[in-house]
């Protein structure tokens, strides 16, 4: 009974802001990054390296906003702010 | 906004900033409590259960009106290997009386708190982002939100913003948190009818189990936790931050591995997945608490890095600590005096409560946590004890004595030889005795 992680991201509320609250800040060192291990430890599949435009690409609206890219990037190459007030994950238990 | 003068700005409406808005508004003062939430409530996550004591401190038989779910009768600490586990389990009416502790819903429990603090006469300032603090020379005076004309100003600042504390990060109290002082910890409550919860935990009426576990996290320094709800089970893992750098999966897969366990998955069947959710934890533990007050500031719970991770224990330390907080900006605003040989007083508190003595006593928990022996801890033990118990609990025709010997043998190889087993047992009895 694993659900997959859009099934599982489909059960939690959202607002979503219309701008990012996450920015990468160079991808050049998100090209050059041997590791990206953004891909891996993110609870809500954020992230995604595109091969083809050598670009990572950030699914922001399905942030939890935990805040484990803010310290796991090792390169700190992620801009990390909160969402607006109001707006992003709104838990209904929690 | 209009430009408006407060006692004290609270940041966080979580159970550290409801507790001092609601401690200083009782007593008079002007208070805005601010949240970034659509409610208080809305961005928070725990295991979870809530502790009678520190709450009861503020808000006498709080447990006839908030919204909680089961009364925690019965604790079982678990051992978990792939296939089995030992565990240890609790029960007695003593225990449960006075209650000692309830599971709950913080998006439920955490808008009610702060509705506490906002009767006794806190403004709510919700939806609303502090996204820095105002400053005059070495003197906090104030913040600034993201609503328009935003900038409240105040006598005192309380930051109570959780464990990612933007605010205390740029108030420069705390260096940013290393990968290892941090746990992400994965969540899911499954829906169950409520008397199939009674019958798989042997529960009656309100009666609620809780069962920690530990071992079978991919060998990586994680604990799990179960928790019955009324018609749910909370069931979630916390995977230290680096480790899970390190092991390259993702956090839910973890979840899931643990959700497959034979134990485990039979206590679970047949629900549905109500809501998932992922949430920081501090793990630093003592020698991560920063300076907890300045000219104008203080500054309490997660922010502060005030979990015991040992017992579990979060909400009920944050409580305190706003508390606390909250006490000293009364005397402050009494005096007239906001500087920081004045709040140094929650200093002081903080030193001779639970927070600080606890928080000591298992100082060393995170150097074990974080170190090398965490592979024996989590890796290797659990599933050696397994066996071994299994060996010594079958009748098998051989001798009791032999079966005594062997499980002492498996131990100590586990360990990698009896100075290793006997350094990690004393390096264990030391990180929970300062
Ligand atoms: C998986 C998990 C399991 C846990 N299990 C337990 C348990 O069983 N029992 C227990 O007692 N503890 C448990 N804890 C710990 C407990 O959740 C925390 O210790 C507790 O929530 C800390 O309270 P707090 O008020 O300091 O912070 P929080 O509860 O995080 O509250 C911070 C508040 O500040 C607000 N905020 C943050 N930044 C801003 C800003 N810039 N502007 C405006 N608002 C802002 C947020 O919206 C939030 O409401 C667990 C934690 C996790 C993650
Ligand atoms: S880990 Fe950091 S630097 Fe590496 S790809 Fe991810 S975001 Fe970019
Ligand atoms: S804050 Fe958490 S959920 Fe959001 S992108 Fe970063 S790791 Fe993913």
């Amino acid at each position: 009974m694993s659900a997959s992680i859009e099934e599982r991201l489909y059960t939690i509320r959202y607002k979503a802001d219309e701008q990012s609250h996450l920015i990468v800040k160079d991808q050049e060192v998100c090209a050059q990054c041997p590791s990206k291990d953004c891909l891996f430890f993110c609870p809500a599949d954020v992230y995604d390296w595109d091969e083809g435009t050598r670009t990572l690409s950030i699914a922001y609206e399905n942030c939890v906003e935990c805040g484990t890219c803010r310290l796991g990037c090792s390169e700190q190459n992620i801009e990390w702010k909160y969402p607006m007030g109001g707006y992003g994950i709104a838990y209904k238990l929690g | 906004m209009a430009e408006e003068r407060f006692d004290c700005v609270v940041v966080g409406g979580g159970p550290a900033g409801a507790a001092a808005a609601y401690t200083m508004a009782k007593a008079g003062l002007k208070v805005a409590l601010i949240d970034r939430g659509e409610f208080p409530g809305a961005k928070n996550v725990f295991g979870g259960v809530l502790f009678r004591s520190q709450l009861e401190d503020l808000l006498p038989e709080f447990w006839k009106e908030a919204p909680l779910e089961r009364l925690i009768v019965e604790e079982r600490l678990m051992l978990l290997d792939e296939q089995g586990m030992v565990t240890l389990s609790h029960r007695n009416p003593g225990f449960a009386d006075p209650p000692n502790s309830w599971s709950a819903m913080r998006a439920q429990f955490d808008a009610w708190f702060a509705g506490k603090a906002e009767k006794a006469g806190a403004v709510p300032v919700y939806q609303t982002t502090v996204t820095e603090l105002l400053q005059e020379g070495d003197r906090v005076v104030g913040v600034r939100t993201d609503r328009e004309d935003g900038d409240l100003y105040a006598d005192i600042v309380i930051v109570a913003d959780g464990v990612n504390s933007l605010l205390g990060k740029a108030l420069g109290v705390h260096r940013e948190w290393q990968p290892d002082e941090v746990s992400l910890g994965v969540k899911e409550i499954i829906h169950l009818p409520r008397n199939v919860i009674e019958s798989r935990f042997n529960l009656e009426g309100n009666e609620g189990a809780s069962i920690e576990f530990l071992g079978d996290t991919l060998g990586m320094t994680g604990l799990g936790f179960l928790y019955t709800n009324k018609e749910s089970i909370s069931i979630g893992v916390g995977i230290m931050v680096n480790d899970l750098q390190k092991a390259r999966v993702k956090p839910y897969a973890v979840l899931d591995h643990v959700k497959q366990h034979p134990y485990i998955r039979k206590l679970i069947a047949g629900g549905e997945v109500e809501e998932y959710a992922a949430h920081l934890i501090p793990e630093g533990g003592f020698h991560s608490m920063p300076p907890l007050a300045g000219n104008g500031w203080m500054i309490c719970g997660d922010a502060a890095q005030m979990v015991n991770a040992v017992n579990g224990e979060g909400t009920n330390l944050a409580v305190l600590s706003g508390r606390l907080a909250g006490e000293t900006a009364i005397l402050a605003h009494v005096r007239g005096d906001y500087s920081l040989g004045m709040l140094d007083h929650y200093n002081e508190s903080i030193r001779a409560s639970i927070v600080f003595k606890d928080l000591k006593k298992y100082s060393g928990i995170h150097g074990l946590l974080s170190g090398p022996e965490r592979r024996v801890l989590f890796g290797k033990l659990p599933g050696v004890l397994n066996e071994s118990i299994s060996d010594y609990m079958s009748v098998n025709g051989i001798t009791k004595e032999e079966k005594q010997k062997m499980l002492i043998h498996q131990l100590r190889d586990a360990a990698g030889g009896n100075v290793e087993l006997l350094r990690l047992g004393l390096k264990g009895w030391r990180a929970i005795n300062r």
